[in-house]
């Protein structure tokens, strides 16, 4: 059952990072990084099947985080869409060293 | 009184005695620098004439004495706008007077406030600054009294603190007096304490007056350092501290080039020679473990004579003693020294601080008798010196630069007989001519205050200095033609004058020396010592003759025949106030009766004055072994015929240069500077133009050195190597490109530094997993 989980943590987690790296659209990007937490969600819960109740207090954690962060990414991606037009990441080049 | 850390070993007839307070003469000019030093800051806080800006000018500050503006207000109106003419006429002219630079206080002439007005705190400083000069003479010969009750065949020492300890090196502040440091104590105390009056009247007037007081008592600080001090190191410490107040009172008029100029000169020219003090205090130490004067004297007594090691540092010591004494190759800046305060030059680059070479050989006596081809160097340099120096005299025509070349000769004298081993010689030809030389310079000073008054007042821009602009000045100075006389006699060695006496000792003594003597008996260079010493004694014979020759000109055309100053300057000379003639008298009597300090034998003899003060008796236990080393046992001397022969000759040859060069200048008529048009040729250009020595440094030393600099050390280390290759190339362009590359991955892409940190990540979780 436990590697039934795992694998779909970790096919939803390279699903997330392929998204990450290929996606231009900056809120399919965020969306595959919310992706990516659940996914490591998803392996906390199972492994919480065999080491008791500390993956899922874990959880919790990261859920309030990804909370949180999700609030300040959302602010940030409309804050660059109302500057720009667009969220295509690809246009903000002003890091360049 | 001050704690000592260490008493001395064996008691000591002078323990108890006024000598205990050996340190109050010398801590006395210090009070004196500190007290006036506070004065000075205070009237010199407010900007003043001589600040460079010259919108300042007028409105208080120094030399614009509250006493002056009071007075402007209680004048009538007239008299206010005829004083805000002349400050204007005076603005004016600065510039003019700047750029010729010759005279001896252009920089006073530039101030615009009444010449009249003395200086806002002249008492305090006046009472300060010769206060303690007087106080510390008066101490000086109650201890040479303590001392000549008590006969101390050793020195008295005392040591006040530790100054530095490092490894084997353990240095006291101790002083050390001896019979050598009271006489210089004494002459340095005497003497100063009458230029120190001097000075009062002369330069009373000027606006920077407090200062100039200061560093004359802190030169008198740091020249008794020097003389007491029982260290090479300590006496350095004075060495050096003379050597600044020197650089400080050179260029004291420092507003024109020429005078700050003439002080650096001063200043680098004697860094070459503590290049050699330094040198040979470091191999005293390396050595012989020793740096004060007891330690190394007795460290030295093993070693067998002409041994290498006390050669060299007998010629790195002389080195030394060249710089700071003026003698050839290093005596190009006294001359130029000239431009300090005419007192400056009669304290410090004639009486005191020029001698301190000839103390230290003296004091290191002990180290000369060892290295006789070192002490043959000492002689050949000296003699060398006295008769080039003398040469150049004849031809001056600034009344200061004689002088400063008669010095330089005078010095040459005094070297020949320390380095010979005549010790009493020197110190005698030292006593003598600060009295004689003191005087001649201090009645120069008199001389030029009158010209320089005379000129202020016609308001015309003429040297004051020029020998040409003057003639005739007996008549209206009489006091200093009277004293100046004095003191040219002596010079030129008219008996019974002091100079005929330590002159005489000193060809006396070279005489002597010629032959039975270890110097007799090495070489120098190749020449045989005796030839060596009887050339010496011949150069100073010419010499001495050319002295006389060079000072009856310059007494002649100063004081004697057709007056050149001018109708409206001869209303306004007049002989200098009393704070300046009472020096010149008293000088006086001591150039004419400082031989009695060391009649030779032949007078004691013959005569029953008795050994009353003799200075060779005085010196025996500092300098008495040194002279018998050189001796092969005893002092050198003459026999009675041979001495009162030497005596006649060198008597006739003084007495028949002064009518020679009486009866020569008579008859040649001068004209005052400007009007000179009269051009030397041949040797003689060559002797007005000081041998082009200067232009020959200039040209072997000055040029190629600069040049090397220019070309090698600036533009090929400084500009290539240090500022090319390091800051611009390891500290700027190497970093640069490295940046230039990193900044390249920062593109600004996201995703590339996600992919970035995908593979980072991927990258350590693999060598965690392989790891």
């Amino acid at each position: 059952m436990i590697a039934e989980a795992l694998a779909l943590s970790a096919a939803l987690f390279t699903i997330g990072v392929v998204g990450v790296l290929t996606r231009r659209n900056a809120l399919i990007i965020f969306m595959c990084i919310e992706l990516m937490l659940n996914a490591v969600n998803l392996a906390f819960v199972a492994f919480s099947r065999m080491h008791g109740a500390t993956g899922q207090v874990f959880v919790i954690f990261v859920m309030t985080v990804a909370a949180a962060e999700a609030a300040v990414g959302l602010a940030i991606v409309i804050a660059i869409f109302r500057h720009r037009q667009t969220v295509d990441l690809d246009g903000l080049r002003i890091l360049r060293g | 009184m001050m704690p000592f850390i260490q008493d001395a070993a064996v008691a000591h007839p002078l323990d108890g005695t006024s000598a205990e307070w050996i340190w109050v003469v010398l801590m006395l000019p210090a009070l004196g620098a500190m007290l006036n030093g506070i004065i000075a800051a205070i009237s010199e806080w407010r900007p003043g004439p001589y600040d460079p800006d010259r919108k300042h000018w007028g409105h208080g500050g120094i030399g614009v004495t509250g006493e002056h503006r009071i007075r402007a207000k209680e004048d009538d109106v007239a008299g206010v706008t005829e004083e805000l003419r002349s400050m204007m006429a005076h603005a004016h002219s600065a510039g003019e007077t700047a750029s010729t630079g010759s005279g001896d206080h252009p920089a006073v002439e530039e101030e615009p406030h009444d010449p009249d007005a003395r200086h806002r705190w002249f008492y305090p400083v006046s009472i300060v600054g010769v206060g303690v000069m007087l106080a510390a003479f008066g101490l000086a010969l109650a201890i040479y009294f303590d001392m000549r009750g008590a006969r101390a065949d050793e020195a008295f020492v005392r040591s006040y603190f530790t100054w530095m300890e490092a490894g084997r090196l353990k240095l006291d502040a101790a002083l050390w007096l001896d019979q050598l440091s009271m006489v210089m104590t004494l002459i340095i105390t005497g003497v100063g304490a009458l230029i120190h009056l001097f000075s009062v009247g002369y330069m009373g007037k000027d606006g920077l007056y407090a200062r100039y007081f200061m560093y004359l008592n802190l030169f008198v600080f740091f020249m008794l350092l020097l003389v007491l001090g029982s260290s090479y190191p300590v006496m350095f410490v004075g060495w050096e501290g003379v050597g600044l107040c020197s650089y400080l009172l050179i260029g004291f008029w420092f507003t024109v080039k020429s005078n700050a100029d003439a002080g650096k000169k001063a200043f680098v020219v004697n860094r070459i020679g503590d290049f050699g003090m330094l040198v040979a205090m470091f191999l005293m130490f390396a050595n012989w473990k020793a740096l004060d004067y007891a330690g190394v004297s007795s460290a030295v007594q093993a070693i067998p004579n002409g041994d290498w090691l006390v050669t060299g540092i007998c010629l790195l010591l002389f080195l030394g003693c060249t710089g700071k004494s003026a003698q050839i190759p290093l005596y190009t800046w006294l001359p130029d020294a000239m431009a300090g305060p005419t007192p400056v030059s009669a304290l410090i680059h004639a009486a005191t601080m020029v001698t301190a070479g000839v103390y230290l050989i003296a004091r290191s006596g002990f180290l000369f008798a060892l290295a006789p081809a070192a002490s043959l160097t000492v002689v050949a340099v000296g003699a060398l010196t006295a008769l080039f120096a003398a040469t150049i005299g004849l031809k001056q025509w600034d009344i200061k630069k004689v002088l400063a070349y008669s010095t330089v000769s005078q010095l040459g004298y005094m070297f020949v007989a320390v380095g010979a081993g005549a010790y009493v010689a020197g110190v005698f030809h030292l006593t003598t001519h600060a009295f004689f030389k003191a005087l001649l310079f201090l009645g120069a000073g008199s001389v030029i205050h009158a010209m320089h008054h005379a000129y202020h007042k016609t308001r015309r821009h003429e040297d004051a200095q020029d020998m040409r602009n003057m003639g005739g000045l007996a008549k209206f100075l009489p006091v200093t033609c009277v004293t100046m006389w004095i003191g040219t006699l002596a010079i030129a060695g008219i008996p019974p004058f002091s100079g005929f006496f330590s002159k005489d000792e000193i060809l006396a003594s070279t005489f002597a020396r010629a032959h039975g003597t270890t110097l007799a008996e090495a070489s120098w260079l190749g020449i045989p010592g005796n030839v060596v010493m009887q050339g010496a004694w011949l150069a100073l014979t010419i010499a001495a003759a050319i002295t006389a020759v060079y000072m009856t000109r310059m007494m002649w055309y100063t004081f004697h025949g057709e007056n050149r100053t001018g109708p409206g300057e001869r209303g306004e000379l007049h002989e200098s106030p009393w704070v300046m003639t009472v020096p010149l008298v008293a000088l006086a009597i001591a150039a004419m009766s400082g031989g009695w300090l060391n009649l030779p034998k032949f007078f004691t003899d013959a005569a029953p004055v008795g050994q009353s003060v003799s200075l060779e008796h005085w010196l025996e236990p500092v300098v008495g072994q040194a002279t018998a080393m050189v001796g092969h046992g005893e002092a050198p001397h003459l026999a009675h015929n041979t001495e009162l022969m030497l005596v006649a000759i060198a008597t006739l040859i003084a007495i028949g240069s002064v009518a020679f060069a009486l009866y020569r200048f008579r008859s040649i008529p001068l004209v005052p500077a400007k009007e000179d048009k009269h051009e030397e040729r041949g040797f003689w250009k060559v002797l007005q133009q000081k041998y082009y020595v200067d232009e020959i440094y200039d040209a072997l030393i000055l040029r190629p050195g600069l040049a090397i600099s220019n070309t090698l050390f600036y533009k090929g280390i400084d500009r290539g190597l240090i500022d090319g290759l390091t800051v611009n190339g390891l500290g700027w362009r190497i970093p640069w490109l490295i940046g230039k590359a990193g900044s390249a991955l920062q593109n600004g892409r996201v995703s590339t530094y996600v992919w970035v940190l995908l593979i980072g990540a991927v990258a350590v979780l693999g060598a965690v997993a392989t790891g």
